[in-house]
């Protein structure tokens, strides 16, 4: 194997008294792609925060190209030739695509910017991506999450990187923009860069990746070449136990109609949707990101203006109502966007579980501690959120409890009817089947769930019908099974099936 | 893509920054110049030296706090940090020298906005907090340093910033000091537009943790921000001065609402990520023709002030109906 391009050894570090690396070590060669894989928790966004420079270790060591670098701040890793594609997007809305591709690395002289080459600059890196389309003069803040994305790759391509760090990067890409990002990796692999890849997606991990590490409890617990690794045998590393039955078997027959839509319209999307959701039933609508299925749920739960259609709700027709109304009638919905809309992450577990109904919890308008906590207490054991105690913050919870928080809250309402917008998004694979089972387990006690997901395998294993959204259209809606893979991802991109097959 | 294509319509909010405000100065002129009574004396020569020079103050001010707020950030002190500048020049003007007071009165308002930057930047602080707490400690220092009242120096150089005399032929002149604040709103416009510290300052109140991220040393652009505009409050204090021809410790109280109110009236969030020094000063205009249009038609100072407060209002809700970037 060629010397590497970047090894990192026994690296560890501590925030307060939990450790978050407890010895890890990785080395990638130049021109290969190095999945880093683990759990969410495991250490590998710590990791690469280390690499970056936005934090500095408290042992262990650096080397790239074979000599020790210690990265004081993301400025000096920048320097040294280290990029980073950044999970959670770090975009300034109101500058423009160039200035963002640009940022912290503008052409000067004296000072002052050189526009010229950094228009240029700025082209050549979308042109890579197959993107010359992308209007540079315009605020990143107007353009959609998935060509956002696209301008974050960009910028990570400016100034030529000898080691590329991409977190999630694929999260929020279409598959033909996907598509067109792996080939930029080959190509940068045939440049010699070193890539280091982070995904919840494993499949996507096989297709690209050489070689992999996965990380467990801040530590390496394995490493070696890609194509000897089977997905069960990662999940098992992953997880530390293997995941038989990640999704559960349902045992549920659906009841009576509770909730009816029919040619449902907001102000971009939906157009015209139509569906019904049945008592016990978990209806899935998968779809690419921008199709309008969050927009579908907001619109259904008041957020946004309904400007057409009839929602029955127990074959109480009515137009658009507040979110407080629909609340009112027995309907809760979950955002995908748990740190911004979802939850109130400085306040306690508490607040964020009664925050729709303090009711229950108070008198005369004054909330009873005990009873609030009690309430509280409740949902934490009945949906295994691992907390310390119902005052805690929520902002310290893993994401997966986070996101029973968030579940919780529509329990603690007692609604009947539940819109989950991408529930398990960046959680690990431990939480995500314990989501599984909440949802299934609260379909078989005669909920109904909208679940909205942008991950296949799932909604195939938890959903009894499935609806496919194509540019603010709803599918006609088949039983779970009645779908492949294909057939959804067909639909989704909008060709008829006949056509396809 | 389809998604490139959705976006064009707000291609135009670039434009849009400095249109709306300008139109907003239109309308405010027009309604004066709608009343025969007022009409002949307000389109005078006169009678816009007469604005300009009372814009003067807050205009400089709004160009330090543009660059503020652009950051997102905010500055309470200004008002202060302009009496105690001019305390200073008026001081060490009682010993002669101008250059020397001109000179000192600057270096002060940079110190002040050193403080404020020092502590914004490096501590972590929180913009609001800390210049309230400059607002104090600069206003009283101002009082300390005049003890508790006036300082009255000798006939001197300085003054001639603000003078509007007229010349041989009749006219008024524009005073100096009025040229020089264009000239520096040029300078800052330029900085802002096409420098790289200019581009720092609108990434860093567009998302701080992305500039830091990207490389950028916010610390170090946020002290460059409070004290570069520190120094520009204290040129604002030098001209306060020239106007007053005396160091008065009690002046320019609650003047930063009023620059703040002009940077916003501008075309800028203050939650950051826009504004430009066009618009700050077309916003100060409108404060100044508003004051200015008032008098003329002889109305009451509580009318002006329920005018200018309304304006504001008003000018930030038309804003909230322009199409978001962010949302």
């Amino acid at each position: 194997m060629a010397a590497p391009r970047l090894a990192m050894s026994g690296v560890r570090k501590a925030f307060g008294s939990t450790e978050a690396l407890r010895g890890v070590n990785i080395s990638v060669a130049p021109g290969e792609v190095h999945a880093l894989i683990g759990e969410n928790g495991a250490g590998k966004s710590t990791l690469m925060n280390v690499l970056s420079g936005a934090c500095t270790p408290d042992a262990g060591s650096i080397e790239l190209d074979g000599s020790s670098f210690r990265p004081g701040n993301p400025l000096h890793a920048r320097r040294a030739g280290i990029a980073m594609i950044h999970q959670e997007l770090t975009l300034a809305p109101h500058l423009t695509v160039e200035q963002n591709i640009l940022l912290g690395r503008e052409y000067t002289r004296w000072g002052w910017i050189r526009s010229a080459r950094c228009r240029d600059a700025a082209a050549s890196a979308l042109s890579r991506l197959g993107r010359a389309d992308l209007p540079l003069d315009v605020p990143v803040g107007s353009l959609s999450l998935a060509d956002r994305q696209v301008v974050e790759i960009a910028r990570a391509l400016v100034g030529n990187p000898t080691v590329l760090v991409m977190d999630e990067a694929t999260s929020s890409l279409g598959p033909a923009d996907a598509l067109r990002l792996f080939r930029v990796i080959e190509q940068l692999k045939s440049l010699g860069v070193a890539i280091v890849y982070i995904s919840h997606f494993l499949e996507e991990c096989q297709q690209v990746c050489d070689r992999y590490t996965v990380l467990r409890d801040g530590e390496t617990v394995a490493s070696g070449p890609m194509r000897d690794a089977t997905l069960p045998e990662l999940i098992r590393l992953m997880v530390g136990r293997s995941v038989e039955t990640l999704y559960p078997v349902a045992d549920r027959t659906p009841g009576e109609v509770v909730l009816d839509v029919a040619g449902l319209r907001g102000r971009r999307a939906p157009d015209e949707v139509t569906f019904t959701l049945r008592r016990g039933e978990i209806l899935g609508i998968a779809g690419l990101v921008g199709a309008g299925r969050t927009e579908t749920l907001r619109t259904l739960f008041g957020l946004d203006p309904m400007l057409d259609g009839r929602v029955s709700v127990h074959a109480r027709p009515s137009g658009g109502l507040s979110p407080r109304q629909r609340l009112h009638q027995g309907i809760g919905l979950t955002s995908e966007n748990r740190k911004d809309e979802g939850l109130l992450l400085n306040r306690s577990i508490a607040d964020n579980l009664t925050l729709t109904r303090f009711d229950t919890v108070a008198r005369l308008g004054f909330v009873s501690r005990s009873r609030h906590h009690a309430a509280a207490q409740r949902q934490i054991d009945a949906l295994g959120i691992k907390a310390a105690r119902p005052s805690q913050s929520v902002g310290e919870l893993s994401g997966g409890n986070q996101q029973k928080v968030a579940l919780g809250r529509l329990l603690h309402h007692d609604a009947e009817i539940l819109l989950l917008d991408e529930p398990t998004r960046g959680i690990d694979v431990a939480s995500k089947a314990e989501i599984y089972s909440i949802v299934s387990e609260l379909a078989r006690r005669g909920r109904a769930i909208v679940f909205v997901s942008s991950y296949l395998p799932e909604l195939l294993g938890v959903c009894d019908t499935i609806g496919v959204m194509h540019r603010g259209r709803l599918t006609a809606i088949r039983p779970a099974r009645a779908w492949t893979g294909h057939d959804i991802m067909t639909a989704a991109l909008g060709q008829s099936l006949e056509q396809a097959s | 893509m389809s998604e490139a294509r959705i976006a064009q319509p707000l291609d135009l909010r670039g434009r849009f920054t400095v249109a709306a405000p300008m139109l907003g100065l239109v309308l405010v002129i027009a309604l004066f110049a709608l009343d025969p009574d007022v009409r002949p004396y307000f389109f005078t020569w006169r009678n816009c030296v007469l604005i300009l020079s009372q814009t003067a103050v807050i205009g400089v001010g709004a160009l330090g706090m543009t660059m503020i707020i652009v950051s997102g950030g905010i500055d309470l002190s200004v008002g202060s940090a302009v009496a105690l500048s001019g305390v200073v020049c008026a001081t060490v003007l009682t010993h002669g020298a101008p250059a020397a007071a001109m000179g000192l009165a600057i270096l002060t308002g940079a110190a002040v906005g050193l403080a404020n930057g020092a502590a914004i930047g490096y501590l972590r602080m929180v913009p609001f907090i800390v210049t309230l707490g400059m607002m104090g400690i600069a206003r009283g220092a101002a009082k300390w340093l005049a003890g508790n009242q006036t300082v009255n120096p000798p006939d001197n150089a300085v003054v001639a910033l603000m003078s509007t005399q007229s010349d041989t032929t009749g006219t008024l002149a524009m005073p100096l000091g009025v040229w020089l604040v264009l000239l520096l709103a040029a300078a800052i416009a330029l900085v802002m537009a096409r420098s790289v510290f200019g581009r720092h300052v609108y990434a860093i109140g567009s998302n701080e943790a992305a500039a830091r991220l990207c490389g950028i040393r916010v610390p170090l652009v946020k002290l460059w921000i409070y004290s570069f505009a520190g120094m520009l409050f204290g040129f604002a204090g030098v001209l306060q001065y020239a106007r007053l021809t005396q160091g008065d410790p009690t002046v320019a109280v609650g003047l930063e609402l009023d620059v703040i109110a002009a940077v916003v009236l501008g075309g800028a969030s203050l939650s950051g990520g826009t504004g430009s020094v066009p618009g700050a000063l077309i916003g100060a205009l409108i404060m100044a023709v508003l004051r200015n249009g008032s008098n003329q038609m002889g109305w009451p100072n509580y009318v002006q002030e329920i005018i200018i407060g309304a304006v504001i209002i008003l000018a930030v809700g038309v804003d909230r109906l322009r199409p978001r970037n962010d949302a």
